[in-house]
């Protein structure tokens, strides 16, 4: 292991984050820390996982799309941010795309995605 | 005036803070950087500190570095810079850096030799718009236009920005961040971009537009008595060799 890798892996150990196993097709629920003036609270943020980008390494980041009154609004997170508290994995998809940029032009009924029936967790 | 380190560009990764920021962090390593050699008023009209940093073969060094480096009973380096000292900042011949030379958050200044780009045309070297797309421009859409006036003065002015060779120069940037350092393995991490490739060498110095923080070690950082130990058996075998 070269040793960017190695600093990268022990960053990863420290931050001691748990990251269930998701994909792009997922919904999936953030609990995301906001800091208003002195206080700080977690703000959940649901939606579907349209992304899944760099990788599960500290540079990973994972796109959230959901519709906000009418309007369509996306979100990228950094799979490793100190401000996410936690992703809990709400609904599991069946997708045949990494990416999801499709239902970013379709509403309603054509963009809904089949629930995964047959999901197996990973091994560790 | 204190001493700067010589480093080794080891590459870029990110770090996480608690307050959730993400600060993009270049990795530096130190490489058994020693003083190799030190330039005095009396002897050589200035004060200098000679610092070597990385290994090379003894066999592939010419007689005459042999020499100076058995003279400081250090192995043979790699890489050899001087940085000039105040005379009370001079470092003991043979005394080996440590990380530590920094202080988390101080402002540093990087030089080290950019990527070559090789002929580069006048668009990517020197941000010049290029021609349009359209409206009759035939097959020279990324030129440089007109360089200059007509009959008077009849020649293209020195200086005049144009198409060549690009990259490969010694490049400073200045007033970096050092984020954080890592005395065990020797790791100082600056914050941004360092110029250069990866396993490429960069000089790290105080920076000179910005005041030095009070706690900085003087005259250097270096490594403690324990850890000398072993670099005192090294410079045995290099000279013999």
């Amino acid at each position: 292991m070269d040793l960017i890798a190695e600093l990268e892996a022990e960053q990863i150990a420290a931050l001691g984050k748990d990251i269930p196993d998701f994909k792009a097709g997922d919904t999936i629920r953030v609990g995301y820390k906001v800091t208003e003036g002195s206080r700080s609270r977690v703000q959940n943020y649901e939606g579907v996982c349209i992304s899944r980008k760099n990788g599960d390494g500290i540079a990973g980041s994972f796109t959230v799309r959901k519709i906000s009154f009418g309007e369509g609004v996306e979100r990228v997170f950094p799979l490793y941010s100190t401000n996410i508290d936690s992703i809990t994995v709400v609904r599991r998809g069946r997708v045949r795309r990494a990416k999801l940029y499709y239902l970013r032009s379709r509403r309603g009924k054509s963009a809904r995605i089949a629930e995964d029936a047959n999901y197996k967790p990973k091994k560790a | 005036m204190r001493s700067g380190i010589i480093a080794k560009k080891v590459g870029m990764t990110r770090l996480f803070m608690e307050d959730g920021k993400q600060i993009p962090v270049t990795v530096l390593s130190l490489e058994g950087l020693q003083v190799v050699d030190n330039r005095t008023a009396e002897r050589d009209g200035y004060t200098a500190v000679q610092l070597g940093a990385g290994t090379a073969k003894a066999k592939r060094t010419s007689q005459a570095m042999r020499g100076h480096f058995a003279a400081a009973k250090v192995e043979p380096k790699r890489k050899l810079v001087e940085f000039r000292v105040s005379e009370d900042n001079l470092v003991e011949v043979g005394a080996e850096f440590s990380a530590e030379h920094f202080v988390d958050g101080q402002k540093v200044d990087v030089t080290g030799t950019s990527i070559g780009k090789g002929f580069a045309g006048a668009m990517k070297r020197h941000n010049f718009g290029g021609l349009r797309a359209t409206h009759g421009v035939s097959i020279s859409h990324r030129s440089h236009g007109s360089t200059g006036q007509c009959q008077d003065p009849g020649k293209v002015f020195k200086g005049k920005k144009m198409a060549g060779h690009m990259g490969a120069a010694r490049v400073t940037t200045q007033n970096l961040e050092v984020v954080k350092t890592d005395a065990d393995r020797g790791l100082v991490f600056i914050k941004g971009a360092v110029p250069g490739s990866k396993g490429g060498w960069v000089t790290v110095k105080d920076a000179v537009k910005k005041k030095l923080p009070e706690n900085v070690p003087f005259p250097a950082a270096l490594k403690s008595a324990a850890t000398e130990a072993p670099a005192e058996e090294a410079p045995a075998e290099g000279g013999e060799a």
